[in-house]
């Protein structure tokens, strides 16, 4: 029986069009990534880390309660000990009503975040609605996991509004990908989860929501060294996202920490010198 | 069984400094000129500059072969761009270019530490900052390479303005003018060149506003 030729209308691969493909095929075809000619690979990846040393370190949460869900973000972005950006947008847009979280390599993060919302509209455009957080998260860890054990670093949580109601899943550079209700990643996360767990209530109404959330990332900010800058809430309700709020925590450390009059008990006095 | 490692790398860092700053109507965009390898001076007369497009020009340090491969690819990507859609590149769209550019090597990366500063559509000016695989982000001043811890708290110190985070926004324009801008990179490099070894020689400044592109120089300590 003869088979018919699709040939032609797989994406053009091939190296006919040689180096002109790779300016002019944009996104027709999958990121081809050039690897380098050596023998130990992970070694020069774990080299190539150390010299590149991209900016990470961070802390992020997101928790799902009756009026929606709710995000949260710190802004410092580490290399090594240097802190390379207090501004960092760790929470990102992916389209009005799914965001994304940053956490791990940012570089990544944003690069793969921004491939996601193509794939998103691309996924619009094709079926004529919008795509499911299920959706959405299971495209970000199939692209992850068929990166496994290459030296990605990415802890992503992706939260959205969809026909179910709000949605929350946790996605990572080593394949895994979780449905829950809370979570928290980076390197501040332990300190963010102690304030989020005692607080949380599933009837709290947005106002509470956000102050919980700011909280907790302050609290993770004040432990953590590699997490500071500015803490930016945003509310995922069923019209969309919206930020809530942007406080600098060295500000938000006046309000949750006053400074008490006490007495002094010891003064010190001076002492001649003769 | 111990295994042999490899004794060549493929990388080499040549030193250097980049500074950017954005004002109202303004950026200026900064390197020295001085390429460095190990502790020998290979040239005390090498452009870390390159102009991208009519408003945008890129400084970047680090190993100079990598940098110049990824002007290459970008001067050749802004070609097609201007044949294909009879227009210069905007600067945001430059810098989302580079980043994408930086990325697809996320696995052999370019050893570039870049700031990408011009005019946006609207004149402002604007400054991009980058590590090496890509991330981005647009601010209003920044220094990368090896004098840029020693320039990045005086430029904090000097120019730090509210974080384009904060809700309710703040407005984050440097108040610099043109001129008082061009003094405190000068300022900056003459510091940065006292500490790093790898900063010094001269100083070139690109300046991009309405009028145009402008070049000045200025000489730096050799030693």
């Amino acid at each position: 029986m003869m088979k018919i030729d699709f040939s032609g209308l797989e994406p053009n691969t091939s190296s006919l069009r040689g180096n002109l493909n790779e300016f002019l095929s944009g996104l027709s075809t999958a990121p081809e990534f050039q690897i380098p000619n050596t023998n130990d690979f992970d070694g020069f990846q774990k080299e190539s880390i150390q010299m590149v040393k991209p900016a990470k370190g961070t802390t992020t949460l997101a928790f799902i309660f009756k009026e929606g869900v709710m995000v949260a973000a710190d802004s410092r972005a580490s290399m090594g000990g240097y802190i390379s950006s207090q501004s960092v947008k760790k929470i990102i847009e992916i389209n009005p009503y799914m965001l994304g979280t940053m956490a791990g390599g940012a570089a990544d993060c944003q690069f793969w975040h921004r491939n996601l919302g193509i794939k998103c509209r691309l996924h619009e455009l094709a079926n004529k609605r919008r795509i499911s957080v299920t959706g959405a998260s299971k495209l970000l860890a199939n692209i992850l996991y068929s990166y496994r054990g290459m030296g990605l670093s990415v802890g992503t949580m992706i939260a959205g509004w969809d026909e179910k109601g709000p949605g929350l899943y946790y996605v990572d550079s080593e394949g895994g990908r979780l449905k829950g209700t809370r979570f928290s990643v980076g390197s501040g996360s332990p300190y963010a989860y102690g304030v989020l767990d005692s607080g949380y209530h599933y009837d709290m109404s947005v106002e509470e929501a956000a102050e919980l959330a700011r909280r907790a990332i302050y609290h993770a900010t004040f432990r953590d060294g590699a997490s500071g800058g500015v803490v930016s809430v945003y509310h995922v309700g069923p019209n969309g996202w919206k930020k809530l709020s942007g406080d600098d925590v060295g500000e938000l450390h006046y309000t949750y920490y006053p400074v008490e009059r006490t007495s002094v008990e010891q003064e010190m006095a001076e002492v001649s010198i003769s | 069984m111990t295994k042999e490692h490899a004794n060549w790398s493929p990388y080499d860092n040549n030193g250097g400094t980049c500074v950017a700053i954005a004002g109202a109507e303004y950026c200026v965009v900064a390197a020295d000129t001085r390429m460095s390898s190990g502790y020998n001076i290979l040239t005390r007369d090498y452009s870390k500059i390159a102009q991208l497009a009519d408003k945008c020009s890129m400084a970047s340090s680090g190993f100079q072969a990598d940098v110049r491969a990824l002007q290459k690819h970008l001067e050749a990507r802004h070609l097609i761009y201007q044949h294909q859609h009879n227009k210069q590149m905007s600067t945001p769209a430059m810098a989302q270019l580079l980043s994408n550019t930086l990325y697809y090597k996320r696995f052999f990366p370019y050893y570039a530490f870049n700031v990408l500063g011009g005019l946006d559509s609207q004149g402002k000016g604007c400054v991009f900052t980058y590590d090496a695989v890509g991330s981005y982000e647009r601010v209003g001043y920044s220094s990368q390479g090896s004098g840029s811890t020693l320039i990045m708290p005086f430029l904090d110190n000097q120019l730090k303005s509210p974080s384009p985070l904060l809700l309710p926004a703040k407005d984050a324009v440097t108040p610099l003018s043109e001129s008082e801008a061009i003094d405190l990179v000068k300022t900056c490099f003459a510091s940065a060149t006292e500490r790093d070894i790898y900063t010094g020689d001269k100083l070139e400044i690109v300046i991009l506003n309405a009028e145009g592109i402008r070049r000045e120089y200025m000489e730096l300590r050799k030693d």
